[in-house]
């Protein structure tokens, strides 16, 4: 995967975090195998993270999910050292944090990481603009400098006109804006979100959360996002990590973890999943049987008669979808002595791959023949069944593809698929 | 009556103590009294030297900017009242002794609040300290007061300055570890020093809080004046002190009064310049 070759922005190496003053009998006790509850009782120490190990990858969206208590907002706190680790590394382009000083500390802090929190931290006393200057404010940067970085920050998370307002003064939405604005004004590497869109409202989260995907794919910061929302964690991460009891249970991409949990855990927690968010068109869809437009109404016939469909998709040499027949127009063009050309059927629902499912009840519900999913040079790579599509949504795994791309099919694929 | 052991001779050793501290500081004491000396009859000298009715009037603009129009007026009907008694030049010996104590206080309290704010160990020993400053009887601290610096305002003003302190300690410490944990992480995240944080962030937050506490330290070293005036401090509390040994209910009244009066108008200024101009619910 693309991926696996980026470069490791952070890596964090076997970090654990005890609570409580017995922190060094504790770690002691966890590499003996001890429980969280039972050092607890035995130390009187809590452990909030355990030997967490991953890393995360330059430019990706890494998200860290689970419940309330589960260690998450310790975690993301290590990475900047707000909470210092007991045990264990962390590394920042290949830096150990851990072992920097109180002045290399600011100096990472300053440069290269953003945090924005989850009931927004904006300071009271301060202007929007004056909150969104702070980073720049504590470094030194002169006034002119600071308010037009500033500005351009502002712009970006769409807040233009309010520089002057107090915080208060604002929706819990626009607060949060100025929190990511605040942070992307140092223009930081790494971009850490504890629950940043937490508070919000179902409707300004999802803005929220379109906006924060159109600012990575615009700017390529490598984005830490920290949530108890699996729907957000899915709809957002490029890979996600599972935690539990201060413990990482899983780290995959969302397909990973929504197809094979690791255990019964992370099973339960993505039982409730709504799979129409989750599961794209390539998932489901099936092979097709196409004819090539040249072979002229006859071969359509005689194949649809074989595989015992009732319509045909009609494709050119190279692949690309022109429409599609039924048995009863190839049959009158049979007798009309008409190219397939002439009854082809054309404004076909077409979507591409990546289509998740709520948004293709409506095409599949109206659709007369089977949906076509196509690739962006309207090449044919596969066809949508209502019987796979409502399969699928009641998570069914065997109408779901494990792997996404299904090779393209020609006539000579004798295979029968269920077509109509 | 028997006793198993002897009684312990606790008052020698403070006697004893106060001596040393006397032999050995005298000069420190005698520099601080002068300071103190100085600065109160500074603040008279400056304060009579302007005629009573412009400075009632001066006073109430002040008051009308800081706070509000009524209490200007209330301070111009107040302060002109007090002309009228006949006690001008007594208020403002009294205001003067506040004057100097409240900024004492201010001066040593503030900064010991923000130490014991970011450190509990000297939080820990700090306020065992001002538990013993506040419950000590106030007449206590003027015996030895009196050793060190002679009778007369000096030892009414340092009397009222560890009387009148503590509030400013513990609402400055309290102001700024309210601060919200968030607003401190928040600050962390973005590489502060702690310098910049205490001065950009949790002062500036703790400021209303800060307010409340130097306005109960105005109010506590009013209340010093009379038990001040019993070591030769000269102001309304001496008259009060001399309506009650004399037993004249009409004085003694009188003069109250008008200390209730002073207490008004200091009150309200300072509570006002506390909650104005913060936060931005106002647009």
């Amino acid at each position: 995967m693309a991926e696996q070759i980026a470069k490791k922005k952070i890596e964090v190496k076997d970090a654990t975090k005890i609570f409580g003053r017995n922190s060094r009998k504790a770690v002691q006790l966890l590499n003996e195998g001890m429980t969280k509850e039972e050092i607890l009782k035995v130390a009187g120490a809590t452990v909030g993270v355990k030997n967490a190990s991953f890393d995360v990858y330059d430019g990706e969206i890494f998200v860290i999910m689970g419940l309330s208590g589960s260690g998450k907002s310790t975690l993301v706190r290590l990475l900047n050292r707000l909470i210092d680790p007991t045990t264990g590394h962390i590394l920042i382009d290949g830096d150990d944090i851990v072992a920097m000083n109180k002045e290399q500390l600011r100096g990472v802090r300053r440069k290269k990481i953003g945090m924005v929190f989850q009931n927004f931290a904006l300071f009271p006393h301060k202007t929007i603009l004056s909150n969104t200057e702070y980073g720049l404010e504590i470094q030194g940067f002169s006034k002119e400098e600071r308010q037009s970085k500033a500005k351009e920050a502002l712009r970006l998370v769409g807040l233009v006109g309010y520089e002057e307002q107090y915080p208060s003064q604002l929706s819990g939405g626009m607060q949060q804006r100025v929190g990511l604005a605040r942070a992307l004004a140092n223009n930081p590497d790494i971009l850490l979100m504890d629950e940043a869109f937490s508070a919000l409202d179902p409707l300004i989260r999802k803005d929220m959360q379109d906006e924060l995907l159109q600012l990575h794919n615009n700017m390529g910061k490598t984005i830490v996002f920290i949530t108890h929302d699996l729907d957000e964690a899915l709809r957002i991460g490029d890979r996600i990590a599972l935690m539990k009891d201060g413990e990482i249970v899983q780290i995959g991409t969302p397909e990973e973890i929504l197809m094979n949990p690791s255990d019964e855990y992370v099973e339960r927690f993505v039982e409730d999943v709504d799979l129409s968010k989750v599961l794209t068109a390539g998932h489901i869809m099936k092979q097709a049987d196409t004819v090539q437009v040249d072979r002229g109404p006859r071969v359509a016939l005689r194949l649809m008669k074989r595989l015992r469909i009732s319509s045909i998709y009609v494709v050119d040499k190279k692949g690309k979808l022109l429409g599609a027949v039924t048995a009863q127009e190839a049959l009158n063009a049979t007798e009309n002595n008409q190219s397939l050309d002439e009854v082809l059927i054309t404004d076909l629902p077409m979507i591409p791959e990546d289509r998740v499912l709520t948004e293709l009840f409506d095409i599949v519900s109206k659709a007369t023949i089977p949906v076509a999913v196509i690739d962006e040079k309207e090449r044919l790579l596969g066809i949508i069944i209502r019987g796979a599509f409502i399969g699928a949504l009641s998570g069914n795994g065997q109408f779901i593809n494990e792997n996404r791309v299904v090779d393209m099919v020609d006539e000579k694929n004798t295979e029968v698929n269920g077509n109509g | 009556m028997d006793k198993l052991l002897p009684r312990i001779p606790f008052s020698k050793w403070i006697d004893n103590g106060v001596d040393w501290l006397i032999d050995n500081f005298g000069s420190v004491f005698d520099g601080v009294a002068l300071v103190l000396k100085t600065m109160v009859e500074g603040f008279v000298d400056a304060l009579a030297f302007v005629p009573s009715i412009l400075l009632a009037i001066i006073f109430a603009i002040i008051a009308w900017l800081i706070s509000t129009r009524k209490i200007g007026i209330f301070t111009l009907i107040g302060f002109l009242f007090i002309d009228y008694l006949g006690f001008w030049y007594d208020m403002l010996q009294m205001l003067s002794l506040v004057l100097t104590s409240v900024v004492f206080a201010i001066v040593i309290g503030i900064p010991i609040g923000i130490w014991g704010s970011q450190k509990a160990t000297v939080r820990n020993i700090i306020i065992p300290i001002l538990d013993l400053m506040q419950t000590m009887p106030a007449f206590v601290y003027l015996i030895p007061a009196i050793f060190f610096f002679n009778i007369g305002v000096v030892p009414g003003v340092v009397a009222s300055v560890i009387f009148a302190m503590p509030p400013t300690i513990r609402l400055t410490m309290l102001g700024i570890e309210q601060v919200p944990k968030d607003l401190i992480e928040a600050t962390e995240a973005f590489g502060s020093t702690s310098w910049q944080r205490l001065s950009k962030i949790q002062i500036p937050l703790a400021k209303p809080t800060i307010m409340a506490g130097i306005n109960q330290s105005i109010m506590l070293s009013l209340s010093m004046v009379v038990i001040a005036s019993m070591v030769g401090a000269p102001g309304l509390g001496e008259k009060v002190y001399r309506a009650v040994t004399q037993l004249k209910t009409g004085v003694g009244v009188e003069v109250g009064v008008a200390i209730v009066i002073v207490a008004i108008i200091l009150d309200r200024i300072t509570q006002h310049a506390g909650s104005k101009k913060q936060g931005g619910t106002n647009s």
